[in-house]
């Protein structure tokens, strides 16, 4: 298996306009396994993205390093796929040539171009390959931008809140079909989200973050079984250790029924 | 506007025919060989009497019609008023204001000589905002992707731009081995200059998403800057070009009537100093049916470049 991640004290400082410094990463040291799924979690400003595009390769670190499979991450490549919150599609390119962009810019359209429809397929846009991402409602766009991730068989993806903007009864959908995907391909995903319960019912292991100092607070690992029920008493109680951790219960420190 | 009739611009059409006919003319005006403008107003009539016909049987054509009426009938109304103040009554200083008959029987009679110069001046039109329209892209283009070509090129822009390319007449005029060549620079001058700034602008605007985006994907330097920096500036491009195009008519003109001894520029400079005003316009008015063909072709070329657009931008 290929797409093992390795990030070894990362600080990184960003200068805001008044001069100051903002430190959005202060010593970072994480590994995550190849085919892993981890859920970054934690309140706004607290580094999640900033930590994303460095494994992406967008920015550098001011300190540290970061690896995959133990070459270090210098610059951005398709092997390390990102989905921004907003879908970013490109606007002067059908669902169709959005997705097949990664193939034409690697110039493996023309023995791969089959991909592009199956991940159209994929994400159930069949009927709009046609369209402008102007035609397509936010979810659809979501999966489309997904679909353009994949179809570059990336080892890691990068996963920045991709479903913040969809509606409970989408997003849950698309957690399975993420779920799917993942164990189709093997794929090592890591994945921003603001949401507990999902990052419960989609991760192996949950990364918790905090603010100020921007670190890295605890990892949780999730050993249920999959598929996993939401409603499950162990998920219930990991829901409110997570809770805990980022303040948002009182003194509650085991779940308020028993079995 | 559904209560317009479709029959509004025939029945203003019949009362142009109706004056033309049963009013006599002044006979302060040298008369035309044929009833030119008679003629005109019976194509009219012809055209709009079917096209409201057809309105009864074709959604698109009463949809078309209907839209139009008002404007057509009042277009064929000032017609049907200028010819009864020039024609009928005289009441304009009949050097400078000849009948409508005599500026169409221009159009009609001088057709060869008038392609001729429409020809030139295609010609000259064309060659300088080719160059022009390429340059201005590709300098807007390495001046919106290299620092050190928006180093040394920006400022250039900025003292150069500004100067209309017709203040350069008396230079380029003696420094160009002809006037064929002197003329198609200062078009492509005259074009270049907003089709560069709206190129550049154009792509400095672009969202860095959208490159980052593109860079995870596996796209190399040349592959975004073509692929992605290029289309997403391309509203801005075609501003750019528009403003170019309308540019560059002002600078043909111009360089016509000061250098240029064809063109139809040149012909009209050429009989308003013969005083033969019904030329003149024959003129103006072939060049404002070329200028506004050209200006719509350019239009449709864009919305076929920027179908994507619909529904984004609204021009
Ligand atoms: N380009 C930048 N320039 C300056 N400061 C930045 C920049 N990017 C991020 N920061 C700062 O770094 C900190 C972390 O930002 P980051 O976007 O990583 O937060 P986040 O955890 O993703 O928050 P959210 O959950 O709201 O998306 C913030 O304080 C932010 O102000
Ligand atoms: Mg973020």
């Amino acid at each position: 298996m290929v797409g093992k991640i390795k990030v070894e004290g990362v600080v990184k400082r960003f200068q805001q306009q008044n001069a100051e410094e903002v430190i959005a990463l202060s010593g970072i040291d994480l590994r995550i396994e190849a085919g892993e799924f981890v859920s970054l979690i934690g309140p706004s400003g607290c580094g999640k993205s900033t930590l994303l595009r460095l494994i992406a390769g967008l920015n550098g670190a001011d300190e540290g390093k970061l690896y995959i499979d133990n070459e270090e991450i210098k610059k951005p490549s398709y092997e390390r796929g990102l989905v921004f919150q907003d879908p970013m599609l490109f606007p002067w390119l059908s669902v169709y040539d959005n997705v097949a962009f990664g193939l034409k810019a690697r110039n493996i359209y023309k023995t791969n171009h089959a991909e592009v429809q199956k991940f159209i397929d994929l994400v159930g846009l069949s009927d709009f390959s046609k369209s402008y991402p102007h035609q397509l409602s936010g979810g659809m766009a979501q999966r489309a931008s997904l679909a353009r991730a994949l179809v570059n068989h990336p080892k890691v993806l990068l996963l920045d809140e991709p479903l913040g903007a969809l509606d409970a009864f989408t997003r849950m959908n698309m957690q399975d079909e993420l779920i799917r995907i993942w164990k189709e391909r093997g794929t090592t995903m890591i994945m921003v989200t603001h949401d507990v319960d999902e990052a419960i019912y989609l991760s192996d292991r949950v990364i918790v973050m905090t603010p100020r100092p921007a670190k890295i607070e605890r990892c949780i690992d999730v050993q249920l079984a999959r598929p996993r029920a939401r409603n499950n008493p162990e998920f219930l109680s990991l829901r409110s250790k997570i809770l805990e951790i980022l303040h948002f219960t009182g003194t509650v420190t085991e779940p308020n029924y028993y079995l | 506007m559904k209560t317009v009739n479709a029959w509004l611009p025939a029945l203003s059409a019949i009362l142009a025919i109706l004056v033309d006919y049963g009013v006599g003319n002044i006979d302060k005006h040298m008369p035309a060989k044929h009833p030119y403008f008679m003629y005109l107003l019976v194509v009219l009539l012809g055209v709009f009497t079917i096209s409201a016909l057809l309105s009864y049987f074709n959604l698109k054509v009463k949809k078309w019609i209907e839209d139009r009426s008002l404007f057509i009938a009042v277009t064929i109304l000032f017609l049907n008023i200028i010819n009864i103040v020039t024609k009928k009554l005289g009441l304009l200083p009949v050097i400078f204001f000849p009948t409508l008959d005599k500026i169409l029987s221009i159009i009609v009679e001088d057709r060869d000589f008038l392609a001729l110069c429409l020809s030139s001046s295609g010609k000259l039109l064309f060659t300088g905002y080719i160059f022009g329209a390429i340059g201005g892209f590709a300098t807007g283009i390495a001046v919106g992707f290299s620092n050190s070509a928006n180093y040394w090129i920006s400022p250039l822009i900025r003292i150069l731009g500004p100067i209309p390319a017709t203040a350069w007449i008396p230079l380029v005029l003696i420094s160009f081995p002809t006037t064929f060549t002197a003329s198609a620079f200062l078009i492509a001058l005259s074009v270049w200059f907003p089709t560069t700034v709206m190129t550049s602008s154009g792509i400095f605007n672009v969202r860095n998403a959208y490159f980052e985006v593109s860079s995870t994907l596996g796209a190399g330097k040349y592959y975004q800057i073509f692929m992605v920096g290029v289309p997403a500036a391309m509203p801005h491009m075609f501003i750019g070009l528009f403003n170019g195009t309308c540019a560059s008519f002002i600078t043909l003109m111009t360089a016509e009537m000061l250098g240029v001894k064809n063109g139809i520029g040149w012909y009209i400079n050429w009989q308003k100093e013969m005083m033969a005003y019904a030329n003149v316009y024959a003129g103006l008015i072939i060049i404002a049916v070329t200028f506004s063909i050209l200006i719509t072709l350019l239009f449709k070329v864009r919305d076929n470049v920027l179908v994507w657009q619909k529904g984004v931008i609204k021009w």
